[in-house]
């Protein structure tokens, strides 16, 4: 399973058995206790940690949203009142919200199959058609998920200025005038779309090469043998045998597009009237501007839904599809 | 998957040397190649093989064309920055833009703080990550698969979730704007946890079990036999770690007010979107880009083979 980490696997030598953590090797009985009292010291720091910065603020939040927490209740929380479900019943009816919603699921929709799309046959090509350079490209498509994502969106929105950004020179090399990508409301989405794509190929690439990595060579060898075509053994083989990694790509690239914040925050502001605007930045503002922290708790609830229901149904097609 | 075959499998990748030798029934990569290459169609091949390198530079040219733009453009005068058609290379590099920038942002104090914050972070992940990987892969302790279920639900929970509360609370803790604040809700991630839990599994029960027997308390297999044999996996926990925290926007964004208190990327943001932001040209705002990417370009570069290796092993899963 874990074949990238023989450099920790050390003093093993290959092949051999681990033995089982319940192997009858003598002395077993007494550090038994030991080990119990140790697991549980070993596990405290990150156990606190834990449970005051995550458990506690997610159940919070859930609380949250059924109040009408606004911003004289930061110092004040018990303060807030309880509403039901009148947070939720007004999202519904919130057309800045539903914009919001239909915004992510556009940059969604688009964004995730470009990304795996252009990320596998990227790794792919890097995997069999070449054998020199290959760190070299590897590293410059990767290059761009390590880069600071608040100072990228700075220089894409120089790259996409319409009068002095990069495209704007390619465009009038060829005679044609470039337009106001960012200030478009057809043409916004789209750019931030493309910039997540460059972003993030870099990821899903590095997933599907340690996928094909995983590949017996043997059985690709006996696809040849048997006189398939490129496309034959891509189909036939590389396909299937990639379903998992797949499978965990698509999902971690919804997830992350699902949430996306930082883009629209930097490039568009949400901007032009709300074609940017998604959910994540939408639930920022109405928590962070205006205090209205039981309806973006709210929010964050419908979102977090979503992201399971999308996640749990992405798990069932893929699943389903190996047999 | 047996361990041999996998071992085959990932030998290529590393280096151009030759394979480990083909002790199983299958070949290699480089076999498959040779016997490809006495075949007629070894012509189609080379072209074949011409035209993904092509393919593959063109894609390069795209994405590092950004990166270019950015480095070039920082670098120009203000007329060359504002013309149109735009200049793509500057024909006087000029500091100009750096000094402007400096001018209206203190960046030695943003920096210092994102270096700071992102150190406090990275220690305290290393030690409290490897704690509990270390219980979780080698201690038998009642309640065990609870704790590791955690770590996993912890890992699928999106980061918007937890923010409003975390804001009220840390109001209350007064840690806003302060560097507790920035750390805290960072200071031990389930990646970090699954990380080392991953490569601290394939350490040998034989080796802690004679420590055991030799009457060594269970910290010190920990922090002396252990930590020292998973330095590959530290080290690719420190860049992922130090580098998230560098880049991390959202967090800082709302647990700062105060300026003094500001990481890079904030204060890069905030001078960004100011819409009465006091002549600040896009020349200067490439200079800040530049100046935050360029550090983690070059330590990425160094150090590319542990961030493929540590995405590799969160992706095993």
């Amino acid at each position: 399973m874990s074949t990238t980490t023989e450099k920790a696997r050390g003093p093993r030598k290959a092949g051999t058995a681990p033995s089982p953590a319940t192997g009858g090797s003598r002395g077993r009985k007494p550090s038994m206790g030991v080990q119990n009292a140790a697991g549980w010291l070993f596990s405290t720091p990150f156990l606190v940690l834990f449970t005051v910065f995550m458990a506690f603020p997610i159940l919070a939040t859930l609380v949250m949203s059924f109040t009408d927490f606004g911003l004289r209740n930061v110092t004040r929380p018990w303060e807030a009142n309880f509403i039901g479900f009148e947070n939720y019943v007004n999202l519904f009816g919130d057309e800045k919200f539903l914009k919001s919603l239909f915004n992510t699921g556009y940059f969604v929709v688009v964004g995730v199959p470009l990304t795996i799309g252009i990320g596998l046959v990227v790794a792919v090509l890097l995997n069999n058609g070449i054998d020199r350079a290959r760190t070299f490209f590897r590293v410059g498509f990767y290059a761009p998920v390590v880069t600071t994502i608040v100072a990228v969106a700075v220089v894409w929105r120089f790259v996409l200025d319409p009068s002095d950004g990069l495209i704007a020179g390619l465009f009038s090399e060829v005679g044609w005038t470039a337009p106001d990508f960012l200030g478009s409301e057809t043409l916004a989405m789209p750019s931030l779309i493309v910039m997540a794509v460059w972003r993030n190929v870099g990821t899903v690439m590095v997933l599907f090469i340690a996928g094909l990595q995983a590949i017996p060579t043997e059985v690709r060898e006996a696809a040849k043998l048997d006189g398939a075509s490129v496309w034959q053994e891509f189909r036939g083989i590389t396909v299937p045998l990639l379903r998992p990694t797949l499978l965990y790509a698509t999902v971690i690239t919804t997830i992350g597009y699902l949430n996306v914040f930082e883009e629209p925050f930097v490039m568009t502001q949400g901007g032009p009237s709300d074609s940017t605007l998604t959910v994540s930045l939408n639930m920022y503002r109405e928590g962070f501007n205006f205090f209205h922290m039981g309806y973006a708790s709210a929010m964050a609830y419908v979102l977090f839904v979503v992201i399971m229901g999308i996640t749990v149904l992405q798990l069932r097609l893929l699943k389903d599809n190996t047999k | 998957m047996s361990a041999t075959s996998g071992n085959a499998a990932v030998e290529p990748l590393k280096s151009d040397a030759p394979p480990t030798p083909p002790k199983n029934n299958g070949g290699t990569t480089n076999d498959r190649k040779n016997n490809g290459g006495k075949k007629n169609n070894g012509g189609q091949r080379n072209v074949s093989r011409r035209l993904v390198y092509v393919l593959l530079s063109l894609g390069l040219l795209v994405m590092s064309a950004p990166f270019l733009w950015m480095g070039l453009s920082a670098f120009k005068t203000q007329s060359e920055l504002s013309a149109s058609p735009p200049v793509w290379i500057p024909t006087e590099w000029t500091l100009e833009n750096f000094r402007q920038l400096l001018d209206k942002l203190d960046l030695p104090l943003y920096f210092m703080n994102s270096v700071i914050v992102a150190v406090l972070v990275t220690v305290s992940n290393l030690v409290f990550c490897s704690m509990l990987g270390y219980a979780l892969a080698k201690l038998n302790f009642v309640g065990r698969n609870k704790v590791f279920g955690l770590v996993l639900g912890a890992l699928m929970v999106p980061g918007n979730l937890m923010l409003l509360p975390l804001f009220v609370l840390m109001s209350k803790l007064q840690l806003i704007d302060s560097y507790a604040g920035l750390v805290l809700p960072f200071a031990a991630g389930a990646f970090g946890v699954f990380l080392m839990r991953q490569f601290m599994q394939s350490i040998p029960d034989e080796l802690l079990e004679a420590a055991r027997m030799d009457g060594a308390s269970e910290w010190y297999i920990f922090w002396r036999i252990v930590m020292p044999l998973v330095k590959p996996a530290l080290a690719t926990l420190s860049i992922f770690t130090f580098l998230g925290s560098w880049n991390n926007f959202v967090w800082p964004l709302i647990a700062t007010n105060d300026p003094d208190k500001y990481t890079l990327p904030v204060a890069l943001a905030t001078f960004a979107t100011d819409p009465n932001k006091a002549g600040g040209s896009n020349g200067m705002l490439m200079a800040g880009a530049f100046l935050i990417v360029l550090p983690v370009l070059v330590v990425f570069i160094a150090l590319q083979r542990h961030f493929t290796q540590g995405i590799a092993t969160a992706g095993m899963k």
